[in-house]
This record gives structure tokens, C-alpha cells and sequence, in this order.
């Protein structure tokens, strides 16, 4: 209930309250002389609605169907073995198949992605609503945007040949050199693609997404609010922390499980960037693999119980997505309610 | 407007006419003789390594059977023996000869043998990146050892010993291998298991295989490894010889089984191809390599089933393939493929004559 008071009053400023009454009674008015054609209509999106759960529930079945044998095989040791060591048989499984490797290294790749994109997506949706000049926050929304409609393949082609070795390595190198010898998961020896370079660039690939819709909540700050944080004698500043970011919090972390949601599934830039390699490496200057990586490099030359191997790998991305969007509903739904708490007060 | 913009298309449809018209009269015409007689459509799929040249192929007798009408869908020599053995293309190709299993399921599928045909061989060479060393020999045991991870450091003993006269650098080796399923992989793992005890009960022979050695990298496909390989100081690893040519990627000097020292080019794999030992069904590996000739290298197969064909299909299948094996070795080396020694094709073209021998 808080939580849904906290978010409307978000997305309607108080001017537009009066038109939007008036659309209603409008809308109700309609409502009245056709029933039959409202009824038809309410079929048809609750068809449609009901068909994006039906294809979700034939994909998670059927793949879970197809990568039983192998499920049964591992037992729990698919996700807490690192050993991949794919059989050829065409009708049993015979090779050892643990995850675990690819796991950490979707989890590890997508943190980092986070970790770097969260605070400057912030930052620079800061500057755009609150700070930059009118001419200068147009452009520079539509460029950072067009980013987003990047192919991820070109990404992984310019990380790979360009970014990567020309700009990123010698950052690995100094902070290997500064930081590495008392950060364990610093250290050296340092692989020109490994953890780091894949996270990095998957940074960008996020920063969009998670841009665009703090931007789009930030813009949304009452101005109201923002003059009355002002008429007390707020900065800039003093306003921006105490008025835009506050209402805006719930917005970032949704934002972010968004950008989170896009990491987790990234492919050919990650498998391009992230080493190849099938171990769990002790430092992020290392290389490894993550599950979609995996499932894209490997998938062409997998023999039937290889595949069913990695159909299995495909399901255990679609259960950690799924867990992933329940946090952040979570996390929404209690910082949404803790927000409409403060209001009240 | 409309009747004027009609004008040009029906000269246009007219003139296509009159063309079809023209070669189905050649056509007839030249059913009476050997050549341009055929009409058949074939669907093959499988290996991605051959490829190139299977399209050149392909492409080249057009001119010869312009009735016969070939699609080759590179998708990799796994889904190749799939459909294969599905029965949903006329042909396969594969980097690897089907194994037993994969036999009786063929047999059992179609109801007759499938038809192994080796094509043309590639070689497996070894690219390094060292600053400062222009040339290398490297012997298998070595290499396996450097691919295990016993030998870590490029100033080791063992690596010395081989290279008398070069100073090796101190210098953390960094292993690069493919990170995908390959056929590539599959003929360097069977040359490390036939010269490594080490190999051979650790990571054995695949496609893919775990990959040991503390330090290693891996990159999708032979663009990806050579990456790998130029950006990371102190790389080793493996990429199809065509590949290095095209790319001046320096390789190593492979020791062979008599001690000589061997720079892959095409002529010293067709050397490794020419003294070996071949069963009767055509499923070899090339091992234990003397002479001039490279010891890492393999053959790559095409599959086509002894029964089952319609006449039309099977001459077309016949022919493609023996004007492939009789004509195409110069198309092949010009694409960096060795082509099968006289003795093999002899060998080969013997197969051929058996595709649809059972009706």
C-alpha cells in the first residue's frame, strides 16, 4: 500500500492531476454504451498476457525435460564442481559437466559491470537533469542512448582488438603493480583478456539501460520539492542529495537489476573478452568463462549429450535470472515503502 | 505511366525466356555426352574447416554440371553428423571420422554403412609470441609438457636443449587453446596423446578438453587464439596452419618421429600424409609422422551412405565428388589445403563408387 502511494506520487507531478481526471471521466463515460466490445477487448489482453506465461513455462519445461539426463548424472556437483570435461556419446553421459566455473564467471563479470556503470550512469543522469545546459544534455542523452544500439559483437570486436590491449592492459598492468602484490584477487600474472576486461566493457554495454531510466525517474522530481529545497537555503547540491536522489533511489536499483538482468545474459562480447578458460581463476586478471559464453562457443561442436549439458547450463542462467528479478522487486518493493515511511513522518 | 513502366519488365521476362529456353535445348543437347546432363539438388552440412574449400568446390563444377545444383551449410562437423545421421541432408562433412557408437546409430538409421571419403588434410601448427625469438623447435613430449603445465617458463632445460644456440628468455608461458568445440583441437589432443603419457591420462582426446597448464588462455576459433596469442607476452598455442600462413604468425619446427626437425608448410603435411599406414574404411589418424613430413596434422571426411540415394542424386554425388578429388588440388593448395597424396585418392575414389552401391 506505502509502496504504491510512494510511486505514484513519483510518476504524476501535480499539475497533470486535472487532465488526468478529466481523461477518466471520459474514458468511464465510453465505458457504458459498449460492454460487449470492453469485455472482447479485456479477452484479448488477458490472451496475450496469458500467452508470454505460457511460452516461459513451455521454454523452462521443455529444457529442463531435455537436460534431465544430465541433471541426474551430476546431482548437486553440476553447479558446485568445476570440472567440464564434455563425453561424445550420443545416447548416455559419459563426460563430467560442472558449472560452477561458468557461474562465477557470469556473477564476477556482471559485479563489475555494476560496479562501474551504476555510479557513473548516476552521475551523468545527475548532470543531464539537474546540472548541464539545456543544449548540452539533448545531445549528450541521444548519444549516450545510441550506445545501446551497438551490436554486442562489435563491442567484443573493438574490446578485443583495440580496447582491450591498447587502453585497458596497461590500467591492468599499473594497478597489478601498485595493488596486486597485498589485494589477492589483484595479482599477477596478468592475461591480456580475463575477468576485468570483459567487466569493463560490459560496463558500457549496461550504462545506457541503467542511464536511461534514472535519467527518466530524475526528471520526474517534483519542482515543487526542488524550489521548496531551494526557498530553505539548499546549494545545488544540498538539493540534489536531499530531494533528487532520495526520490530517485528506487528507480536506480531498478534501473540497475535491469542493467544486472542484460550483464547476466550478455554472450559474444563477454565470451570474446572473458579468457576462455574453463577454471575458476584466483585473481581478475585472470581468464574464465561465463554460461552463456559457454553455451555460444561450444554449442556447434557438442555432441547430443554435450548439448543436453549445456541446455542444462541455458536453464540454471534462466533460475538465476529469475532470482535476480525477485530481488530487485524485492528491494524496490522495502526501499519504495521505506521512502513512503519518510514522507510521512 | 503504367503501361510504359510494364514495357522494360516484359522485354525483361521475354528475354529470361528465351535464355531458359536456349539452355534447356543445351542441355538436351548435351545429354548425349558426359557433361551437362545432370540435374539433381544436394544439401550437405558439417565441418566449418573445410568449408572454404567445399564452396570453391562447389562453385567451380557449376561450370561443369550446371543442372547440379550443391548447398554446403557450414555449421560445424558436431551438427554436421547429426543431420548426417538424421537423415536431413544428402551428405556430411566432418573433421573427425564417426566413431563406433556413431556408426551403429548410422546403420541402424538408414539401414546400410555410411561411406567415410578423407577430402583434403590440414595441418595443426604452433604460433608462439617471445620477443626477440625469431625461430623455434619445439619436440612433442616438450610441447605436451608446456601444454600439462610440468613446463612453466620459457628458459627451461627442456626447451633449451632443443634450441642450441638461442639464448631463451626467462619468461612465464602463457598456454592458448581454443575455447570452442573444433576439429583443430581434436587433431592437436590426438597428437599430444600419441606422444605424452601425461596427456593421454589427463586431458586426453576431444574436441574440447580440460586444459591444465596454470596459466592458460583461451579464444573462439583461430582468430580468437591468435589474439590471444599476439596479445598475451610469452604465448604458446595452436592454430590451423592456413591460418598462420595467411596471418605471418611465427610457428615452430615440430620434431618428427625420426628426429628431423619440421617447419609446417603444405608440401611437409602432404609428406605426413603420404607415409602412413590407412585402414580399409578410410578412419585414420595421422601418427607417428617420419620422414619430411609435419606430425601434426589430419585428414577431414566427407560422409555419404551406401543406399537409399534416387539415381539422380547419387550420379550427382558421385560426380561432384570424383571431379572434387581428380580436379581440385589446385583450388586447394591455392587455399592453403593439402590435398590427398595418389595413393590415398586412389583409396578414395574407390569409396566414392560404393555411395548408393546398395540401391
Amino acid at each position: 500500500m506505502t509502496s504504491s502511494e510512494g510511486s505514484r506520487a513519483l510518476r504524476d507531478p501535480p499539475r497533470a492531476k486535472g487532465s488526468g481526471v478529466a481523461a477518466a471521466d471520459s474514458l468511464s463515460g465510453r465505458r457504458r454504451g459498449r460492454l460487449s466490445a470492453d469485455a472482447t477487448f479485456r479477452l484479448i489482453l488477458g490472451l496475450a498476457g496469458a500467452s508470454v506465461l505460457l511460452i516461459l513455462a513451455t521454454m523452462l519445461i521443455s529444457t529442463t525435460i531435455q537436460a534431465w539426463p544430465v541433471f541426474r548424472h551430476e546431482g548437486w556437483s553440476f553447479i558446485t564442481s568445476s570440472v567440464w570435461d564434455p563425453g561424445t556419446s550420443r545416447t548416455e553421459v559419459t563426460g563430467q559437466y560442472g558449472a560452477l566455473a561458468f557461474i562465477v564467471g557470469t556473477l564476477v563479470t556482471s559485479l563489475i559491470a555494476l560496479v562501474i556503470a551504476v555510479p557513473l550512469a548516476v552521475a551523468v543522469a545527475l548532470y543531464i537533469t539537474q546540472a548541464a545546459p539545456r543544449k548540452v544534455a539533448g545531445p549528450l542523452t541521444y548519444t549516450i542512448e545510441m550506445l545501446a544500439a551497438v551490436p554486442s559483437v562489435v563491442f567484443g570486436l573493438w574490446g578485443l582488438l583495440f580496447f582491450v590491449p591498447k587502453v585497458l592492459r596497461p590500467i591492468m598492468n599499473l594497478v597489478e603493480s601498485t595493488l596486486g602484490s597485498f589485494i589477492p584477487f589483484l595479482s599477477g600474472p596478468i592475461v591480456t583478456y580475463n575477468y576485468f576486461a570483459a567487466g569493463v566493457v560490459l560496463a558500457f554495454m549496461v550504462l545506457p539501460i541503467i542511464m536511461a531510466v534514472t535519467r527518466e525517474v530524475m526528471a520526474n522530481t517534483p519542482e515543487t520539492e526542488i524550489a521548496a529545497a531551494y526557498g530553505l537555503g539548499a546549494t545545488r547540491w544540498e538539493m540534489m542529495r536531499h530531494v533528487v536522489l532520495p526520490r530517485a533511489r528506487p528507480g536506480i536499483i531498478g534501473a540497475t537489476m535491469l542493467g544486472l538482468g542484460r550483464a547476466l545474459g550478455e554472450t559474444i562480447a563477454v565470451a570474446m573478452l572473458i579468457g576462455g578458460s574453463q577454471q575458476i581463476p584466483s585473481s581478475l586478471f585472470r581468464g574464465g568463462q561465463s554460461m552463456a559464453g559457454i553455451i555460444a562457443v561450444t554449442f556447434q561442436e557438442a555432441a547430443p549429450e554435450n548439448v543436453k549439458a549445456l541446455v542444462g547450463v541455458g536453464v540454471l542462467l534462466f533460475v538465476i535470472t529469475v532470482i535476480v528479478n525477485m530481488a530487485a522487486r524485492l528491494i524496490v518493493w522495502m526501499t519504495g515503502g521505506y521512502l513512503a515511511k519518510e514522507q510521512n513522518l | 505511366m503504367k503501361p510504359s513502366r510494364l514495357i522494360p519488365l516484359m522485354i525483361a521476362l521475354a528475354l529470361v525466356a528465351t535464355a531458359c529456353g536456349g539452355s534447356g535445348t543445351t542441355t538436351t543437347a548435351g545429354s548425349t555426352g558426359t557433361t551437362g546432363s545432370m540435374q539433381a539438388d544436394l544439401l550437405g552440412a558439417g565441418a566449418s574447416f573445410p568449408a572454404p574449400i567445399y564452396q570453391e568446390w562447389i562453385g567451380a563444377y557449376q561450370s561443369v554440371e550446371p543442372g547440379v545444383s550443391i548447398n554446403y551449410q557450414s555449421i560445424g562437423s558436431g551438427g554436421g553428423v547429426e543431420q548426417f545421421i538424421g537423415q536431413q541432408t544428402d551428405f556430411g562433412a566432418s573433421d573427425a571420422f564417426l566413431k563406433d557408437d556413431e556408426i551403429a546409430a548410422a546403420q541402424a538409421a538408414r539401414g546400410c554403412d555410411p561411406i567415410h571419403i578423407p577430402t583434403v588434410f590440414g595441418a595443426v601448427s604452433i604460433a608462439y609470441n617471445v620477443e626477440g625469438l625469431d625461430s623455434l623447435t619445439l619436440s612433442g613430449p616438450v610441447l605436451a609438457d608446456i601444454f600439462v603445465g610440468t613446463i612453466t617458463n620459457w628458459n627451461d632445460p627442456a626447451i633449451a636443449a632443443l634450441n642450441s644456440g638461442v639464448t631463451m628468455p626467462d619468461e612465464d608461458i602463457v598456454v592458448a587453446h581454443r575455447s570452442d568445440g573444433s576439429g583443430t583441437t581434436s587433431i592437436f589432443t590426438t597428437y599430444l596423446s600419441s606422444v605424452s603419457d601425461a596427456w593421454k591420462n589427463g586431458p586426453g582426446v576431444g574436441k574440447e578438453v580440460e586444459w591444465p597448464a596454470p596459466n592458460s588462455v583461451g579464444g573462439e576459433k583461430n582468430d580468437g587464439v591468435t589474439a590471444q596469442i599476439q596479445q598475451n607476452p610469452g604465448a604458446v598455442g595452436y592454430i590451423e596452419l592456413s591460418y598462420a600462413m595467411e596471418n605471418n604468425v611465427p610457428v615452430a619446427k615440430m620434431i618428427n618421429d625420426d628426429g628431423n626437425a619440421i617447419e609446417p608448410t603444405l608440401e611437409s603435411t602432404a609428406a605426413a600424409a603420404d607415409g602412413i599406414t590407412i585402414p580399409d574404411d578410410l578412419r585414420f589418424n595421422i601418427l607417428n609422422v617420419g620422414g619430411e613430413g609435419y606430425p601434426i596434422a589430419g585428414a577431414t571426411w566427407l560422409l555419404a551412405w551406401s543406399c537409399g540415394y534416387d539415381q539422380a542424386k547419387a550420379d550427382a554425388l558421385k560426380a561432384w565428388i570424383t571431379w572434387d578429388l581428380q580436379n581440385g588440388d589446385d583450388l586447394a593448395r591455392e587455399l592453403l589445403y593439402s590435398p590427398l597424396p595418389d595413393s590415398l585418392q586412389e583409396k578414395a575414389l574407390a569409396k566414392v563408387d560404393l555411395i548408393n552401391s546398395e540401391g
